[in-house]
């Protein structure tokens, strides 16, 4: 009788079995049709012993059983107008024991009793007790799995429920889920046999084949969840610990995981929450290799939606300590569990988090609770290096940030960043992206300096590099985008309080300059910003109720602003240092101290000098210490000579001829300031003008003796406009006759007609002229004098 | 008609996290078919960004950009005008008409768009226009103390240009216009 798995073999059992049941069920029908009693018990019996085979797999048989099935429906009608026709229903559930063979004797006494109770001659209870005592006169597992099977289909709608029909002073809703609970207890025993039928190289078959038969049993459950008397009392006192039992009884990985699903699935959420002790009391107690996790996980999903659909149930949530018992019982669980993977452990945390934030969004300390015990879960394993798990480690990181859009809570979880050192480096910087992106998106700002220290905590792995494995670099594409993240976060760590600024730059000052040169060019660029904004915001110095000795003063930040920039031309980035040098230059100058002005521009032009050595870097850098000199008026006399002389020199002395020429001219606006009667020298402007002259004199020179051809006139008509410019102004040392001694100069040039962009430049310049006479008055009279 | 966005001075990340949310509505793909960015954007991200709103983007060096293939001055055409665009921390002293008049002269065009500043202005002068966006992030800037975003739209058709400027003050978009005329093609006809 052992049953052979080839598939061939089955398929010709199969058609041979279904051709004699088929024979048999025409037999039947025929003498249903003619009334003949005898004869349709004695072919519906014929036929139910196909079901005896033990060649078909499950799938197979229930197919059979299918049939079956339908076939003792018609039969069913059949005894039902028999006992109208006067046969004695008691007689008929005494006839169909006759039957030879014990399971289509079993199958038919179903179906008598069916009518038996339909017929209500005797208690349905009794009938019912009976026919599930009979039952166990099959202990083959598939053939008794369905016979039982078939019992719990047609006694289903002849439970004695309450408000049943079948209800009686006998018959009591106790009686109907004794019925089940005893047929459910039998059919979970068949099933869980069922693994060992047959030889043990078909296991893993064998057991697919049986979790394919599983939702026979969990019918049972359906069935209990269906039933009108099923309170919560009954459930609580009965049904749970009767169900419970059993699955904990089976030691059966397979019924113990899809049962305890089951029983979460079907039965209320409002009974869950109420019995949730008893519930998560069995879990620790399950086979060690069942998934206790997606169980719990599941359970933690219904019971959050259920929350957050109901909310007027909340303080029962509180009033049973949902939430601590599930805390307990997933530490038990893991306990029990010893060889839980880590990414169960985090799932299961991550879903309690997830229950937590959505039941409980108030109680913060629950959020750190979690944290808490996913800490002491992954104590003395060290950083976590399976990737499935620290994927959910960051899900479980991200969810509070997700639930309260706001990273100034994450922050309050002392936890959190205790957790977070459990993600190797790499997954720091996943982390510290998506608390970036969360403040980003929500506008956050960070206020004190104390919330500030935290979450650099948090997002360390972008802000340090001491850490960081050696070999395994980071993309620099990467790199660069992760930084300038850090970057733009700089703007969000704001306080109107200036105190509390200081105290928030001095923060990030300790961190970035601690955290690696190669991120300074990213960070400092901000942090000054936000300092030079800070400067900006604070009284003058004589209201500033602070003193000028006090931690918030210009000058403090002044000193702060040095400290800072000064680690830059090592990180390498001279050009950047330089350009904010002159930053904090100009705003010195705003804030009237020239000392500290006159040190960034010596800082400036240090890097000048020793850095800045390309020479178009040079241009624009020269370009950048001529304008902003040009607006500094802080400076006295001396001073301010000094770093005009030193300009002066650099512009000299660039490498290209035009370039030198242009600077030069350039630099005659350091010495007439509109608004400064103090820097009006009208001898040094035309010196300069003069100067740039004999440049472009001899750049064109050396340009016709390299190419043999005459150079541009640009520059001498860039000359005449500076002419002009001043002249308008009315500088007395700009007169007529050098401006017309210019015009004549870039009219004598042959190389003008040549050079179409010098032309229209010359042209647009005497349009300009034109224009200006126009115009009248004195600019008017003054372009009147010039003889074109 | 065609729609011109001028913008620059974005700083971004170094004095501003990003656009204000309010311009990033505005500016929607499909609608501009010109974009002039006065340049210091300072990242790609940005640069990246102007491309989506318009893949025509014409952008110059400000002195922050690191992107050394930015030219420190471009000129296009666009209809009946010449455009010239220049960063303008070249342009000494700072901000100041006159010079930039020269520039323009320089360039011989009908539009100088230059940023540095941080502070929106336009003038019409010498038969031209000298514009300047201000900065789109309303970034921190050692020239002006008070710094609100802006942006520039032009809307060219013939010789006809009108300039809509585009300022954030206190949380709401403030839209001023200019009216420019060109006199005649001839001068600056390509």
């Amino acid at each position: 009788m052992i049953a052979d798995g080839a598939g061939e073999d089955e398929e010709k059992w199969l058609a041979a079995g279904a051709a004699a049941f088929k024979q048999n069920a025409f037999y039947m029908q025929r003498a249903i049709d003619s009334n003949n009693l005898k004869d349709a018990l004695k072919y519906s019996a014929q036929m139910l012993s196909e079901l005896r085979t033990s060649k078909l797999s499950p799938h197979k048989y229930y197919d059979l059983y299918m049939r079956a099935f339908d076939e003792l429906r018609k039969l069913e009608i059949f005894f039902m107008e028999e006992t109208r026709r006067g046969c004695s229903v008691i007689e008929l559930y005494e006839l169909v024991q006759h039957a030879g063979n014990i399971l289509p004797r079993l199958y038919l006494l179903c179906t008598a009793g069916s009518v038996y109770i339909k017929t209500k001659e005797a208690p349905a209870k009794e009938i019912l007790k009976d026919l599930v005592e009979m039952c166990r006169g099959i202990q083959h597992p598939l053939r008794g799995l369905f016979l039982r099977s078939y019992l719990a289909q047609i006694s289903r709608d002849k439970l004695p429920d309450i408000g049943s029909e079948y209800e009686g002073d006998a018959d009591t809703v106790t009686d109907a889920v004794e019925f089940v609970l005893l047929n459910f207890t039998e059919m979970n025993k068949l099933w869980v046999r069922m693994q060992h039928q047959g030889p043990a190289r078909d296991k893993e078959k064998r057991e697919k084949e049986r979790s394919e038969l599983r939702d026979l049993v969990g019918k049972n459950l359906h069935v209990l969840s269906q039933l009108e008397g099923v309170d919560l009392d009954m459930y609580r006192d009965t049904v749970l610990p009767r169900v419970l039992e059993q699955i904990v009884n089976c030691r059966d990985e397979i019924a113990q995981y899809y049962l305890m699903d089951c029983i979460i699935q079907v039965f209320p959420d409002e009974y869950h929450l109420q019995t949730l002790d008893v519930l998560l009391g069995a879990c620790p107690q399950l086979q060690p290799s069942v998934d206790i996790m997606t169980v719990l996980s599941r359970l933690m999903e219904r019971l959050s939606s259920y929350a957050a659909l109901n909310t007027e149930v909340l303080p029962y949530f509180l009033q049973v300590e949902a939430f601590s018992k599930l805390n307990n019982a997933i530490g038990k669980v893991i306990e029990a569990q010893e060889d839980m993977p880590i990414l169960s452990a985090v799932t299961l945390y991550s879903s309690l988090l997830k229950f937590t934030l959505h039941v409980h969004p108030d109680r913060l300390d629950y959020a750190d609770q979690v944290l808490g015990s996913c800490i002491k879960q992954l104590s003395g394993k060290g950083k976590i290096h399976d990737t499935r798990a620290t994927k959910e480690l960051v899900t479980l990181l991200s969810a509070p940030l997700e639930k309260y859009n706001d990273v100034v809570i994450a922050l309050k979880l002392t936890n959190y960043p205790l957790v977070l050192d459990y993600l190797d480096s790499e997954n720091k910087r996943v982390m510290a992206t998506v608390i970036i992106r969360s403040i980003m998106k929500n506008k956050t700002i960070i206020a004190t300096a104390e919330k500030v220290e935290a979450l650099l905590e948090l997002i360390k792995g972008l802000i340090n590099d001491l850490d960081e494995p050696q070999g395994l670099e980071v993309d620099e594409d990467d790199f660069e985008e992760e930084q300038n993240s850090v970057a733009r976060l700089i703007h969000m760590l704001y306080s109107d309080d200036p105190e509390e600024m200081v105290k928030i730059i001095s923060v990030l000052k300790n961190h970035f300059l601690t955290g690696g040169p190669k991120r300074l060019k990213f960070t400092i660029p901000p942090l000054v910003v936000s300092a030079l904004k800070l400067i900006r915001r604070l009284p003058e110095e004589g209201d500033n109720p602070f003193g000028k000795e006090a931690s918030v003063s210009a000058t403090k930040i002044f000193q702060f602003l040095n400290q800072i920039i000064e680690a830059l031309p090592s990180a390498p980035s001279p050009d950047l240092a330089f350009r904010l040098y002159l930053q904090c230059a100009e705003a010195a100058n705003k804030c009237d101290e020239e000392p500290i002005a006159y040190e960034f521009f010596t800082q400036a032009y240090i890097l000048y000098e020793e850095e800045i050595s390309d020479s178009k870097a040079q241009v624009t850098a020269l370009q950048l210490i001529i304008g902003t000199l040009q607006r500094m008026h802080v400076f006295g006399v001396e001073n301010r000579d000094t770093l005009t002389h030193k300009a002066m020199g650099y512009s000299a002395k660039l490498l290209k001829k035009p370039d030198q020429c242009r600077a030069v001219y350039t630099c005659s606006h350091l010495f007439w300031l509109e608004d400064h009667e103090t820097i009006q020298d009208g001898e040094r402007v035309l010196r300069c003008l003069k100067r740039a002259l004999k440049i472009a004199n001899s750049a064109q020179q050396m340009t016709s003796a390299a190419r043999g051809s005459t150079g541009s006139v640009t520059l001498f008509i860039e000359i005449l406009n500076k002419y002009l410019y001043f002249y308008e102004k009315g500088i007395p040392q700009v007169t007529v006759e050098s401006v017309e001694s210019m015009i004549q100069l870039i009219k004598n040039e042959e190389s003008l007609t040549s050079d179409p962009s010098a032309e229209s430049f010359f042209a647009s310049t005497l349009r300009f002229m034109e224009f200006q006479k126009q115009k009248g008055g004195v600019v008017g009279d003054r372009y009147e004098q010039i003889k074109v | 008609m065609v729609l011109v966005l001028a913008l620059g001075d974005l700083h971004v990340p170094h004095r501003a996290a990003d656009l204000p949310p309010k311009f990033k509505s505005m500016l929607v793909p499909g609608k501009i078919q010109h974009i002039i960015c006065t340049g210091n954007l300072c990242i790609k991200e940005i640069h990246d960004y102007l491309k989506t709103i318009c893949p025509d983007l014409h952008i110059v060096r400000g002195e922050f950009d690191e992107d050394a293939r930015y030219p420190e001055t471009k000129t296009l055409t666009i209809g009946q005008f010449k455009l010239g665009l220049c960063h303008g921390h070249q342009v000494i002293p700072w901000g100041d008409l006159d010079s930039l008049a020269m520039l323009q002269r320089q360039l011989d065009v009908d539009i100088l768009v230059t940023g540095h500043t941080h502070q929106f202005t336009a003038y019409k002068h010498e038969g031209g226009v000298v514009i300047n966006p201000g900065s789109a992030t309303g970034a921190y800037s050692s020239i002006n103390q008070d710094v609100n975003p802006s942006f520039v739209l032009m809307d060219i058709d013939g010789l006809r240009v009108v300039v809509y400027v585009y300022e954030l003050i206190d949380g709401e978009v403030k839209v001023d216009k200019i009216d420019f005329k060109k006199a005649s093609t001839s001068t600056s006809a390509p």
